[in-house]
């Protein structure tokens, strides 16, 4: 057995860290899906005639579609009336500090590392914790509305900005716009939402940490972050997720609105429990992200570390309406054991002058797929559009996939599409190059698989990228014995 | 510090390494020559201790441990640092990156505290300094679109930076222009002290008109067929290897 090998194997036996389930009592909905449950998860949130209305529709679409059978990744054939569409952690009053937060939930978040009296102190960053898709603490919300910042859970801005959410939510992601967003828009639970008004700088990054926690509970977060003019926001979504028997479904909305001159950045680290090595269990991420950047000069900027989730179904897109705006694409995919990742993203160019940049790296190993999709699209009238694409594809071991499906469709001539493709394995001249210096193998492998996504890497806001790189290093750790 | 005995090592069913008899002590500088495919890079790779050779004989003791037990990585934290004749490249990673990483584990084998980044910097500016390495070439990804002199200078940075006690350069002067020759031999030649020894690798005389030698081996067909001083090194240079072939020949 090649030393590569060997190593695989050892990294196939590391266990996931984060498997453990706290003890939170639900309220949870009936399993299945109906009309019924709809009102329910409306009636319980409290929501207006409107909002009803429209999750409604968005079920009677989703009845007529079926599920995309065009990603390369294959599992059993979901029950979708056996899932539990509404579960809240129960509390007897909204929290006000951290201190009315049930102890139980803050020691969650502890054993994740999550403290968030830490963050507060530490790196100023404001965190919206989402548990079982009920906002659970929002912190340095004054100091945020202050600036004439909105930084709050779906819900409240669903109560108190409800013009706000009727004018751009859908806008971006319409409830027709495939089946897992159709889906999310009927059920949706809770998520985030974000307004920066015109000219403002938003001044810390906003984080959220996702969380799944009831046993059977699909998730379906909802996030809207709106940028009005002049104005930049960075924000950050971190999951990690307890260890499961059953799959779940994860199906998350993302809409960005980006006004003219306007900047977001996105950032993901996903976590997510992947199943065991046999690929039993693990969270299917079926998830829509996009953004419009519909003013000129406006720039979103997608970046993921993707390493958990069994299958994971994600494309963050950018459409670039707005002349001279700018969409950026950067993503870490590491895929092990019986993992499959079908991820990347649309590039769409609406307006003249728009330029878009992809770079995707992908690290496969075990039995694991790892496919890159993605799209880049100029429109007739997008004159001048430029695209640069960078997909590189790490393997370790043969017994896993790599593929890469690049779509390029231009209607204007005056258009530059760059795509550049790497496939490469990690050599074992390279481990023992390290070895050589005294690495051990595990290091050796965090240090070059490190190397390899530096470039991903260095688009995440400081404290996240060292998130990132430990997380990286804990995926491979345990990987020689 | 290293006693090599009767060492026989294959690669696949082909033995290269015949019986190989060596003794190096603290101070010593020895040079390993002989002709294409005699078997000097082998030697060199089954002290770091690289799997694809496996060891059928003999035994190697460094510093009093049995070398040939130990993890490469083991070998490395004890102090054996082996000068590669084709270092990799580690796209993204530099070497700063790479250095610090690897001085902190030896620390730690050491059961010493990591190296803060205040200290690791000054220790970095004091040693490129030593063998005159610029500071764009450290921050450059290792080895990444180096030039083979830069490689091999890279090398010689990186045994300032861990100060072993047994260095092997492994045919580090291939490549090398005179001006790189001198650079790397001059450091190689200030890195020496009474408590540290180095193993030069060679094929040419070239190299140890700049690294002096106490011993000169000549190596062929696997054995150690000839030692002496750094005059056998010019009787070779002058004679040839087909000269060591013909007296090898007519003794056996």
């Amino acid at each position: 057995m090649s030393k590569d090998n060997k190593i695989l194997e050892e990294f196939t036996k590391s266990d996931y860290k984060y498997g453990f389930e706290s003890n939170i009592e639900s309220d949870s909905a009936p399993k299945g899906l109906n009309e019924d449950i709809i009102r329910f998860i409306s009636s319980k949130k409290e929501e207006p005639a409107w909002l009803l209305e429209w999750r409604l529709k968005a079920y009677h679409h989703w009845l007529t579609m079926v599920e995309p059978r065009w990603p390369n990744v294959k599992f059993p054939a979901i029950n979708y009336q056996d899932i539990i569409y509404y579960a809240a952690p129960k509390q007897k009053a909204k929290p006000k500090s951290l201190d009315e937060v049930d102890p139980e939930l803050l020691d969650t978040f502890k054993k994740l590392g999550i403290s968030l009296e830490e963050q507060k102190r530490l790196t100023g960053v404001a965190v919206d914790a989402v548990l079982d898709s009920v906002s659970v603490a929002t912190t340095f919300k004054e100091k945020l509305a202050d600036l004439g910042i909105i930084f709050c859970s779906f819900s409240e801005a669903v109560h108190k900005h409800p013009e706000l959410v009727k004018k751009y939510m859908g806008s971006v992601v319409p409830i027709s716009d495939n089946y897992f967003a159709a889906l999310n828009s009927a059920v949706f639970s809770d998520g985030s939402f974000c307004y920066i008004p015109k000219g403002v700088r938003c001044p810390m990054e906003l984080s959220t940490y996702f969380r799944i926690n009831a046993a059977n509970t699909g998730q379906f977060e909802r996030t809207l972050i709106i940028a009005e003019e002049g104005s930049y926001v960075s924000y950050l979504e971190g999951c990690t997720a307890p260890m499961r028997d059953e799959n779940q479904l994860h199906a998350a909305v993302v809409e960005l609105y980006a006004a003219k001159d306007a900047e977001i950045k996105y950032s993901t680290v996903q976590n997510w429990y992947p199943g065991d090595r046999e690929g039993r269990g693990g969270i299917y991420n079926f998830v829509t992200k996009r953004g419009i950047c519909a003013g000129e000069r406006s720039k979103i900027s997608w970046t993921q570390v993707e390493t958990g989730s069994a299958i994971t179904w994600k494309y963050p897109s950018c459409i670039l309406k707005g002349d001279h705006s700018v969409g950026e694409f950067y993503s870490v995919a590491v895929t092990n054991n019986r993992q499959q990742a079908d991820t990347g993203t649309k590039m769409i160019h609406l307006g003249k002058n728009t330029r878009s940049r992809i770079v995707s790296k992908g690290v496969s190993a075990g039995r694991s797929q790892n496919s890159y999709r993605g799209l880049v699209r100029v429109a007739k009238r997008a004159d001048n559009a430029r695209n640069f694409s960078q997909c590189d594809s790490l393997l370790m071991g043969d017994q896993c996939g790599a593929h890469t499906f690049p779509y390029i469709e231009s209607d204007n001539k005056t258009a530059q599409i760059e795509h550049e493709a790497t496939t490469s394995k990690i050599g074992e001249d390279q481990i023992f190059y390290c070895n050589q210096r005294g690495i051990a193998d595990e290091d050796a492998i965090a240090l070059i698989v490190n190397g390899y996504c530096k470039e991903v890497l260095n688009q995440l806001p400081m404290e996240f990228a060292v998130e990132a790189q430990k997380l990286l290093a804990l995926t491979l750790e345990g990987s020689v014995g | 510090m290293l006693t090599i005995k009767n060492l026989k090592a294959r690669v696949e069913d082909k033995e290269i390494l015949k019986g190989i008899n060596l003794e190096v002590r603290a101070g010593e500088i020895h040079a390993i020559m002989g002709p294409n495919g005699s078997g000097k890079s082998t030697l060199a790779s089954v002290l770091a201790g690289r799997e694809d050779f496996e060891v059928t004989e003999g035994s190697v003791e460094f510093l009093g441990n049995d070398l040939l037990d130990m993890a490469p990585e083991d070998r490395a934290r004890e102090g054996v640092f082996l000068a590669f004749q084709y270092p990799v490249e580690i796209p993204g990673v530099s070497t700063t990156n790479f250095l610090k990483t690897a001085l902190n584990q030896i620390r730690q084998h050491r059961g010493q505290d990591p190296l803060d980044a205040v200290s690791f910097l000054k220790l970095m500016k004091e040693k490129m300094k030593l063998v005159e390495i610029d500071q764009s070439l450290i921050n450059r990804s290792l080895n990444e679109g180096f030039s083979g002199g830069e490689k091999k200078r890279n090398e010689i940075f990186q045994l300032a930076m861990l100060e072993p006690k047994l260095a092997i350069l492994d045919e580090t002067d291939s490549g090398l222009d005179i001006d790189a020759l001198r650079i790397v031999a001059n450091g190689v030649n200030k890195l020496k002290t009474k408590d540290n020894a180095t193993i030069v690798v060679t094929h040419y005389q070239r190299l140890l008109e700049y690294i002096i030698p106490d011993y000169v081996h000549v190596l062929y067909n696997g054995r150690i067929v000839k030692s002496g001083t750094k005059e056998l090194a010019l009787e070779l240079e002058e004679k040839g290897y087909d000269w060591i072939k013909d007296t090898t020949a007519t003794t056996v």
